[in-house]
């Protein structure tokens, strides 16, 4: 085991130790680096004004899009820039020993060696995509990303690529003009070529496989190499905190000032970061990001690429994972409601043990799942079959990167005129994501006419007595999960309303324009 | 719009100038940081490199809303290691108070702590992990005590920090009595936080003698050296502040940097080290003040036609546990309750409610906002009401135009004599084709059940200066140095919206030199001293006017000078084109500099500037406290979910006066960044305390500013091309701060729109921020197609929809 963390920053190489685990990247840049460009505006991955480009190793073809969807002018970044695919990540909420062997980027390392801005910033002088400047770096560093990449800047894509960077000064709209400025070059220009052959050569000379380890002696953070290594130390240290993207585990520190004597981290196991065809279902390892597991997860379901899409961020979903979504519980998290409806199963290993059961069994209360002492979440199974009746809907106050106030998600199987299967689960109702029994019954084996679908929503308050908070009421969140339900009854029975959220809601809504 | 302005300019001068220097006034000159702050350079305070022995202060917070301190044991956390020292107001050797105004905003609290967040000791440590786990170690009890939290409870209770404030004109009861049509009504206007996206910081430094300097995120420097010197027992000799750039300000670094500047600069004294407290961003959300919610009752009387014939209306603040700026905002939202409508006989009543909550405090509009919307409201319930287009009463209610026979007088007594309304509406109504679509859009609704659009245009009309009006004056600082580089301080603070850019652009016109000889420097009370705050839209009007006459000054004397070293009349010596001509000499502007260094010449002048024509009497609510008045209008247009509530804006088109522009790339980011986050206001920003006064809402996670995707699918910006300011500003250029936020008025109003077309004979009777929510609530109160439980209807028209569930 090694006891220092290395890694590239600025095309540099670094070398730490002696650290606390639960040091993050911020804070060691501008505090022991004093690189101050990145800024910290809400220490909670939401605001993106700390925004850092990371290029990791060893993820070839899997990490390559995020799928945004409805995206058009994509200029296939695989073929151009070899394996590199360069994220956008919040560096407020990233442990220093998730960078081993990365490579980072921060804004003070893209100008130009004779110091003339690089065009990420330059378009932005241009457009007066600044003012006050404090969430600048943060927005030139998600262009850059989406530069690298070739991807994200197309007319269509832009809201996705900056929905993790707030501004409160411009408006927006000279940044979105900048970013549309922004051509992808598909021959990188001589300096960029040059960095990059230069961060490549760094990485590959820093590689190894080797377990790792960051403590100060009160808090570890560890990295274990294999599978194996990591049940070993999980097994040694049952009361260590696991950590994957560190998109929630890293709030415990930042907000919660938790102080966790031991970070195990999932991202550096061999083979967790994989997401397999295994029979019927997609397999998804415990270090899967959500970038990573989009598009495949999405394939034939719109809805799912859509919620996805509204999922966080580019920055967030590109740290955080499947399976830590699932893991930690969260009464409001997305990704259950769809997954249940869609009849997913959770995996869960021990050294000794290996069990898979039902997801919407996973979840027993609030914040507290069927997970035994030593077991971790080892695979998400999403079955791979068609599902073309299956919806998602997102009632958040704003559409991108919110927590929902109502997720409801539903799918049904048809035949004939008739209802032959329905799974309807909702999260934002009850102490836990779960499904709506009541609901169900009213609409399996019943016609596929809205009156079934206007019995069920009455039925819906008896599965659930939601609660008032700061997203929502109770009432609103009983109407409008109701409503929900119309809403998805009407387009069953051939009447779809359209759409206002997201690229598609754009589509729907210009066609709307069109046709009025 | 892209492209619809010019990018940065190439120096080859201005369109209306004959003379070429690069960046001068009304051209669309970059931010002067704009280069670093693309590149990470621009240094805010948190990015100060201090020495390597600095301090950090955290706050210890009350978790009561209303309650007293029966003990406070804080020994535990002074033991705990790298705690420096522990700060309550024992500790404060001066004046306890850091109130901008009334005296009524403790440090750190005594006996009684008034709000949830409150400052009641400060923990000054080697780093913030160190006070973050030092932290939970205080011991501090509390009684509770009964807390009134929301307008409802403090109006029921009485609870005001003074008494109701009156305006009148005419005879509003007659008048309303005599009109042929009533209505009655209330609107819930909810608060807002700032979100700047820097908090508040600061950092103070010990100097020889006792003395501070304290850097500082703040508009006020002047209040901090003010308000640190009262505290510390200093003279304000001893202490200088500095402030180069803020990351944001939007008034909430008005008053709301007292706080943190003074526990800095407490540190530092107690200590003999540098400190600096920088709050992150749920301490800022809990500690610092917002925009004030607002609940407005309104009865008028109105002509068939619309034209208003006399209105009431009556506002109640919620001010929160201290005056903070109350007293100012709640004037200029009495002085905005008539927007651009000229009700002769009309009656404002303004209620100013104590509550234990944050001490609401100055943002960007100033009471101005909440004060037009009820007008607004007033206008579109009018409109439902006699199944008018609404454009069609706002038309109808304008003041006169500037040039018409007779003008209009507020409610306050000012003659409005600049109005150009008229003009903008009917430019905008036909550029964005207001009445095509506004056809077209009923035809929609009236075959689309679920989905609905709605149009409104809506005007602005903002009055321009401090209400108070000793505030109006600035001070600046120039100074030529002989190699022709010109250094330039004024009293105003650059918070993003340009001010530095524009003050240099003034300065570089003067002298006709380059925009890049001159060099910006940080704002210091050292340099300029008792400085108002950069605030209420007046930073280019006051400091640009003061930065002229500082280079008018030096100027005049150089051309004396020349005239007598050249042997030519005065009239013919000429600046530029980066030049000076003295009759047939021709001197480069450093070679003229140069001479008159060498003729004994002073090349450094302070300049001064005081607004004329204004003044105001609080007692009668009557005077003319604004110069002039800034006017825009916006058209936007909406589609709605009535299922869901959810709401997204299609199209946004603005024409704003901002008089003869100064920089018009700089001013359209203003229209469009206000015009932004006033929408944001009125829809996804919404602050929800709950019922013991704990603010729920108190990061991103949860409150929730405009994102990229909310800005509208199209969004249209243009300045009033005729625009130019009646009275004697900075090249007649007009104030652009503030009014554009309320162009976000549209957006609410075409959400009611949207509503209306349901069909109802009911007015839906929207409350802002209009989340899904409520938008989904007010249809189904007036009827919506969808699922309706008869038995969960609530009444959303009276009492307050949740602005505050309490």
């Amino acid at each position: 085991m090694r006891e220092t963390i290395t890694f590239v920053l600025n095309n540099r190489i670094e070398t730490v130790s002696g650290l606390s685990g639960d040091t993050t990247l911020l804070n060691w840049l501008r505090q022991t680096r004093r690189l101050t460009g990145s800024k910290e505006g809400c220490g909670e991955g939401d605001c993106g004004a700390c925004t850092v480009v990371i290029a990791r190793p060893g993820k070839t073809g899997k990490t390559g899009k995020t799928g945004r969807t409805g995206e058009t002018g994509r200029t296939g970044e695989t073929g151009r820039t070899g394996d590199m695919h360069w994220h956008p990540v919040n560096a407020c909420i990233l442990f220093m020993g998730m960078l081993e062997g990365a490579s980072v980027t921060t804004v003070e390392g893209i100008a130009r060696a004779d110091g003339s801005l690089h065009p990420c910033q330059q378009v932005m002088v241009d457009h007066h995509g600044s003012q006050c400047g404090f969430c600048t770096p943060g927005f030139v560093m998600s262009l850059f990303a989406a530069w690298c990449n070739g991807d994200g800047l197309a007319a269509s894509a832009i809201d996705t690529t900056l929905a993790g960077n707030l501004c409160r000064c411009t408006g927006y709209r000279p940044i979105a003009d900048a970013a549309a400025h922004l051509r992808p070059i598909n021959v990188p220009p001589d300096f960029e070529a040059e960095r990059r052959a230069t961060e490549a050569r760094l990485m590959k000379k820093i590689a190894h496989r080797d377990t790792v380890m960051l403590s100060d002696g009160r808090c570890r953070f560890v990295a274990p190499a294999t599978a194996d290594d990591f049940t070993a130390a999980y097994e040694q240290t049952p009361d260590a905190t696991i950590v994957s993207g560190a998109t929630d585990v890293g709030l415990w520190v930042t907000k919660g000032h938790a102080r966790l004597p031991m970070l195990l981290w999932t991202g550096r196991v061999s083979g967790f970061d994989r997401m397999k065809k295994a029979g019927a279902y997609w397999q998804i390892g415990p270090a899967v990001n959500h970038a990573a597991a989009m598009d495949r997860l999405a394939k034939g379901r719109p809805d799912l690429a859509e919620v996805m899409r509204r999922f966080g961020s580019v920055q967030v979903r590109a740290s955080g994972t499947v399976c830590g979504n699932i893991a930690n519980g969260s009464p409001i998290g997305d990704l259950p409601p769809m997954l249940i409806a869609l009849a997913a199963e959770v995996e869960l290993s021990a050294a000794e043990s290996n069990r898979v059961l039902p997801l919407e069994d996973f979840f027993l209360d609030y914040g507290k799942q069927d997970r035994a002492p030593g077991e971790y979440v080892s695979a998400i199974r999403v079955p791979v079959g068609a599902a073309p009746h299956f919806r998602a809907y997102k009632i958040s106050k704003r559409f991108d990167q919110d927590i929902s106030a109502v997720m409801g998600a539903f799918n049904i199987t048809i035949s004939g005129k008739r209802i032959t299967s329905a799974r309807f689960a909702f999260g934002g109702m009850a102490a836990t994501p779960r499904r709506a029994p009541a609901v169900e019954d009213c609409l399996v084996g019943h016609p596929l006419t809205m009156d079934s679908f206007v019995t069920a929503a009455t039925a819906l308050e008896d599965d659930f007595s939601p609660i008032d908070d700061m997203r929502a009421s109770a009432d609103y969140r009983l109407q409008v999960a109701q409503n929900l339900i119309l809403k998805y009854g009407m387009d069953m029975t051939g009447s779809a309303v359209p759409r206002l959220a997201g690229p598609q809601g754009v589509a729907d809504i210009a066609a709307l324009l069109e046709a009025g | 719009m892209p492209d619809q302005w010019p990018l940065e300019d190439t120096g080859t001068g201005s369109p209306d100038c004959t003379l070429g220097i690069a960046g001068d006034i009304r051209t669309p000159r970059r931010h002067d940081s704009a280069h670093k702050h693309v590149a990470g350079t621009a240094v805010y305070v948190d990015d100060i490199r201090t020495p390597d022995d600095t301090l950090i202060v955290l706050i210890g917070q009350s978790p009561h809303a209303h309650a007293r301190i029966t003990s406070m044991d804080l020994s535990q956390v002074a033991g705990a290691p790298g705690v420096v020292a522990v700060l309550t107001h024992k500790d404060i050797p001066g004046v306890n108070d850091c109130s901008p105004v009334h005296g009524d905003d403790p440090i750190l609290a005594e006996d009684i702590v008034s709000y949830v967040g409150q400052a009641v000791f400060a923990i000054v440590a080697e780093n913030m992990r160190a006070a973050r786990d030092a932290l939970p170690l205080a011991a501090v009890s509390y009684n509770a005590l009964p807390a009134i939290l929301t307008i409802e409870d403090a109006m029921r209770a009485g609870s005001w920090l003074g008494p109701a404030a009156v305006m009148e004109n005419g005879d509003p009861d007659g008048a309303i009595a005599a009109a042929p049509h009533h209505l009655s009504g209330r609107i819930d206007i909810g608060g807002q936080e700032h979100f700047y996206l820097e908090g508040q910081a600061a950092l103070a430094m010990p100097a020889e003698d006792g003395d501070i300097t304290v850097y500082c995120s703040t508009q006020h420097p002047t209040e901090i050296q003010h308000k640190v010197a009262d505290a510390l027992g200093l003279a304000s000799n001893a202490v200088t502040v500095e402030t180069r750039r803020m990351g944001g300000g939007f008034g909430g670094k008005e008053s709301q940097g007292n706080l943190p500047a003074i526990l800095s600069a407490l540190a530092v004294q107690a200590t003999g080290r540098p400190a600096k407290t920088v709050y992150d961003r749920d301490d800022d959300f809990m500690l610092t003040g917002k925009r004030h919610d607002v609940r407005i009752d309104y009865h008028v009387g109105f002509d068939s036609d619309g034209r208003i014939r006399g209105a009431e209306f009556e506002q109640a603040l919620r001010c929160g546990m201290s005056w903070d700026l109350s007293e100012a905002i709640a004037a200029r939202a009495m002085c905005h309750a008539d927007n651009a409508y000229h009700v002769p006989d009309m009656r404002v009543i303004s209620h100013r409610c104590k509550t234990h909550t944050q001490s609401n405090t100055a943002f960007r509009g100033f009471g101005g906002p909440q004060g037009m919307l009820g007008i607004e409201r007033v206008i579109d319930a009018i409109a439902h009401e006699l199944d008018l287009d609404p454009l069609a009463v706002r038309r109808r209610n304008f003041y006169p135009h500037h040039t018409a026979s007779a003008h209009g007088v507020t409610p306050y007594g000012q003659t409005v004599e600049d109005c150009v309304l008229q003009d903008i509406v009917d430019q905008l109504a036909d550029d964005a084709e207001y009445a095509k679509r506004h056809t077209a859009i009923e035809a929609f609704n009236a075959d689309s059940p679920v989905i609905k659009r709605g149009i409104a245009l809506t005007p602005v009309k903002f009055g321009i200066s401090f209400n108070t009006t000793f505030l109006n004056q600035a001070g600046a600082l120039v100074h030529v140095y002989t190699d022709g580089s010109v250094h330039l301080n004024h009293g105003g603070t650059e918070m993003g919206q340009g001010l530095n850019t524009k003050v240099a652009q003034i300065v570089a016109h003067e002298f006709q030199i380059d925009f890049d000889a001159i060099k910006i420097t940080a704002t210091t009370t050292g340099k300029v001293p008792n400085t108002s705050a950069t605030a209420a839209s007046s930073g280019t009007d006051l400091n640009g006017m003061a930065a002229q006459a500082a280079a008018r000054t030096i100027k005049t004397r150089m051309t004396t000078h020349l005239a007598g070293l050249h042997e030519c009349a005065a009239e013919d010596v000429i600046f530029s084109d980066g030049m000076v001509r003295a009759g047939a000499v021709r001197l480069s502007f450093a070679e003229a500099v140069k001479a008159c260094y060498m003729g004994r010449v002073s090349l450094s002048s302070t300049g001064y500037y005081a607004t004329p024509k204004i003044h105001w009497d609080s007692s009668r609510a009557r005077g003319r406290p604004f110069y002039y008045f800034a006017y825009g209008a916006a058209v936007s247009e909406v589609v709605i979910d009535t299922l869901t509530g959810e709401n997204r804006i299609l199209r946004t088109d603005i024409l704003h006066d901002a008089g003869r522009s100064l920089n018009p790339a700089i001013d359209i980011g203003q229209i469009e960044g206000g015009f932004v986050q006033g929408a944001g206001w009125l829809t996804t920003e919404e602050l929800v305390w709950d019922g013991d006064g704990r603010l729920r809402t108190h990061a991103p996670s949860t409150y929730k500013i405009p994102a990229c995707g909310d800005r509208p699918m199209a969004f249209n910006v243009a300045l009033f091309g005729a625009g130019e300011n009646l009275e004697d500003t900075i090249h007649k250029s007009k104030a652009v701060g503030e009014p554009p936020l309320m162009l976000g008025i549209s957006v609410l109003m075409a959400i009611s729109h949207a509503l209306q077309g349901l069909g109802s004979a009911d007015y839906p009777m929207l409350n802002a921020p209009a989340t899904p929510e409520r938008i989904c609530f007010a249809a189904r109160r007036i009827g919506a197609a969808g699922f309706n439980a008869a038995d969960r209807v609530p009444d959303v028209s009276g009492s307050g929809d949740g602005n505050n569930p309490a």
